[in-house]
């Protein structure tokens, strides 16, 4: 049986287990209110957060034209369990506090220099927790944010379509093909 | 009991419009086989379903949406996962999949020792998602269990069913190599699938460091090259989108849905009723023989009898020892043919508990054209016509090489422009290597039927007793030793070595319960798939198997189905039916 697909999908972007995906052991699901767990102004902040992660190049559009806030809203609420929708809107709240406590603005009004400087120490932050953490501690917020950016944008239409190669119907496969540097890989 | 209440309701207008010259239980990949032969050798053939209707193309909503067309892009919401644990951890369940697959409270059974039924109710069975691999049992299978002491015999060995084989494969399109490897045998195959650069790599370091360790091409239900009987049912050439379970649009894989139901319907002998959960098999104590089933439709309740001079048992291994266990009569009042008492017993299943993955350094500068549908296979190598492990049995070892997205080291930006860039390239080669082992048929690996609780149609519930034994631990302990060092020697480095401990069932592979034997008073079926002690009734699904062998089973209740047929036929045209 092809098994494939099952024992990797799960691996496929981070290497490592999806959060989320033990909500159903913990036996929680998420109380939907009626504004729901994210204002328009969230999503005006997870879209430049992940844009700081995945920006604009050349190249490619970044985790913006991904509508990547409107996917991390509907992930958090729709598959994570409350624990982790608790830590991740937490996580919202610290990352603003940061902001305001190392460059007294809003991480809306920094310039991109300052974003990336903010998140990268952030990301090392998060990378630190996750290696000396016991194995049953909540992941890092920020864990869970990049891995819904990086998620989320590749499998996006403007992700999959302009930064990867994405080939609806490929009508053949190759097993053997060169290979140029620089090349995206397929969605 | 049940049955009194069925008789009371029974719907007995017009018993000639529910007579039909043969009855199939089940539509899946087996019972479409069933009503495809029975139609073309001219039987009013009726199968019954329990679930809804599927229809080529026309229920496939999924089949052609792009991934950002799924709200949670493939998960499923955790409302869903919390009140479906089971079924959501069916290989290849998703958000783009699950209309094909039952939700756990509609149909519960009891788990004596932990077991995952994984099942999918509708026109069509489990042939919609299954994995598609067709590699034929070899002799050495048929033979192991009763030499070398594990096991009943088989009343066949390869020979008998080689040309069954032959005449599946032609029809359903199998795609693979003739690699002349006598642990997997050579077959009629279509034009197979090309290896990567890492897997033949591979292939060739297996075979330096061990002589009998090949890795080849699997071979898979895949029309790489259309024949004009493809062509004939309306299917087409494999664009390697690797969506299979969504449902092809080409027709490319083989389900019954896409091929046998429809050819069988062309002949204008099928009639295809789904809603219709079978009760039993109705037992004439003076004719000795099965005249029908019955049947409860399951919107409007109501029982009807439908009546044949055969009957195929197709409803999927367990559901057709259920089917068995419950057609109770005076002459049978323990099930269906069950003089030995064996129904129920020696369910087996397949071993998948091994997986291991590695990395492989260099060939960074080879890829590969986009989707690859297909997997390797390392053919068993244990125990082939020697006992040489300290465990019984072989395994199937399935592979295969890919390169991870993103190209991003440890050193590199983890975040932004750069980042990104090395994010959408390929990175570097891994291969991976899980395990299909068979597993011993014991009789205390059984199901049964619950004498307290039913489902909602009033059919007692299934039990299902059904747990791993050492032997299982020793092979599993062997396939990731060996996978481990195979990969090393081949160059690479592990990364994970894993035994998931997954209870049985998740394989998707129970079997047994009725099996096959040359001796009515320790087997059910004879060699023609019959049952010994009511000749008009054969069961060709997993529930006839003997031994569990480790290929995939699904080509050989194929073959050994229309082998049936074949003698079915031939035996009603001689009266005996």
């Amino acid at each position: 049986m092809n098994r494939r697909d099952a024992l990797t999908a799960t691996a496929a972007l981070l290497g490592g287990a999806i959060i989320g995906g033990q909500a159903f052991l913990s036996g929680c699901i998420a109380e939907k209110t009626e504004t729901g767990l994210f204002s328009e102004a969230d999503l005006a902040f997870l879209d430049e957060v992940g844009e700081t992660i995945l920006p604009t190049t050349e190249k490619s559009p970044g985790a913006k034209a991904a509508k990547i806030g409107t996917f991390m809203k509907t992930i958090v609420t729709d598959c994570y369990d409350d624990a982790e929708q608790a830590i991740f809107l937490a996580g919202m709240g610290k990352l603003k506090d940061l902001s305001l406590k190392q460059y007294q603005r809003s991480f809306m009004q920094l310039n991109a220099d300052e974003k990336t400087k903010l998140v990268t120490s952030l990301d090392q932050e998060a990378t630190s927790y996750s290696k000396n953490k016991p194995e049953t501690e909540p992941e890092h917020y920020f864990s869970m944010i990049k891995q819904l950016t990086l998620w989320g944008f590749f499998t996006s239409e403007p992700g999959a379509t302009e930064a990867l190669r994405f080939v609806p119907v490929p009508g053949r496969y190759e097993g053997c093909v060169d290979y140029v540097a620089g090349d995206p890989a397929w969605a | 009991m049940a049955t009194d209440t069925i008789n009371t309701n029974i719907n007995t207008r017009g018993a000639a419009q529910h007579t039909y010259d043969a009855i199939v239980i089940g539509s899946g990949i087996s019972g479409g086989w069933a009503a495809k032969e029975l139609c073309e050798k001219g039987f009013k053939t009726l199968v019954l379903e329990r679930g809804r209707n599927i229809e080529h193309v026309k229920d496939y909503p999924t089949m052609l949406k792009a991934p950002w067309d799924f709200e949670h892009r493939g998960r499923m919401p955790n409302a869903f996962l919390k009140e479906n644990p089971l079924i959501s951890k069916a290989a290849g369940f998703g958000e783009d999949t699950a209309h094909f697959f039952i939700q756990d409270k509609d149909h519960p059974y009891v788990q004596e020792k932990p077991f995952d039924w994984i099942r999918g109710y509708q026109v069509g069975g489990k042939s919609l998602t299954w994995g598609r691999a067709c590699q034929r049992w070899s002799n050495y299978e048929f033979e192991a269990p009763a030499r070398f002491g594990y096991g009943a015999d088989w009343p066949i060995r390869y020979a008998d069913v080689a040309p069954w084989y032959a005449h599946v494969e032609k029809f359903i399109g199998v795609c693979g190599n003739n690699d002349g490897i006598e642990a997997m045998p050579d077959g009629e195959f279509l034009p197979p699938f090309e290896l990567n650069c890492v897997e033949r790599h591979l292939k060739q370091s297996f075979i330096k460091h061990y002589k009998n360790r090949h890795l080849v091409q699997g071979r898979w239900a895949h029309i790489s090259q259309p024949n004009d009987i493809h062509e004939q049912q309306g299917r087409g050439r494999c664009q390697s989108r690797n969506l299979c379970m969504r449902g092809c649009p080409y027709g490319a894989y083989f389900s019954s849905v896409s091929s046998t139901l429809p050819w069988a319907a062309k002949t204008g002998n099928l009639t295809i009723r789904p809603f219709s959960v079978v009760h039993s098999i109705i037992y004439d104590e003076q004719k000795n023989k099965a005249t029908g089933v019955r049947v409860i439709d399951t919107n409007t309740r109501e029982v009807t009898e439908y009546l044949a001079r055969i009957i195929f048992v197709n409803a999927s291994a367990l559901n057709s020892n259920l089917i068995l266990l419950n057609s109770t009569s005076n002459r049978f009042p323990n099930g269906l043919g069950n003089d030995s008492g064996l129904l129920g017993t020696h369910i087996g299943f397949h071993l998948y508990r091994g997986f291991v993955n590695a990395f492989i350094e260099g060939y960074e500068d080879k890829y590969y054209y986009v989707r690859n549908p297909v997997e390797c296979i390392v053919a068993n190598y244990r125990n082939l016509g020697k006992q040489e492990t300290d465990y019984v049995g072989g395994f199937t070892t399935f592979s295969g090489a890919s390169r991870v997205r993103g190209a991003v080291k440890p050193e590199d930006p983890q975040i932004g422009a750069t980042f990104k860039e090395a994010m959408s390239e390929p990175g570097r080669w891994e291969v991976y290597m899980y395990m299909q082992g068979e597993t011993i048929m014991k009789q205390s690996n059984h199901v049964r039927l619950s004498k307290a609780e039913k489902d909602q149609w009033g059919i007692p519930l299934l039990v299902t007793s059904v747990g791993y034994d050492d032997n299982d631990e020793k092979m599993v302990k062997d396939f990731l030793n060996q996978s481990c060092e195979m990969l090393e020697k081949a160059g690479g480095t592990i990364l994970n070595r894993i035994d998931n401990q997954q209870p049985p069932g998740l394989d998707i592979h129970e079997m047994g319960g009725a099996r096959m034997g040359a001796d009515p008073k320790t087997s059910l079926l004879n060699e023609w798939n019959q049952l010994h002690h009511c000749k008009n009734v054969f069961v060709t699904d997993g529930a006839c198997m003997t031994s569990t062998g480790n290929q995939s089973p699904s080509i050989l209740y194929m073959a050994l189905t229309a082998r049936a047929v074949n003698y079915a036929a031939q035996e009603a045209q001689k009266g005996n039916l």
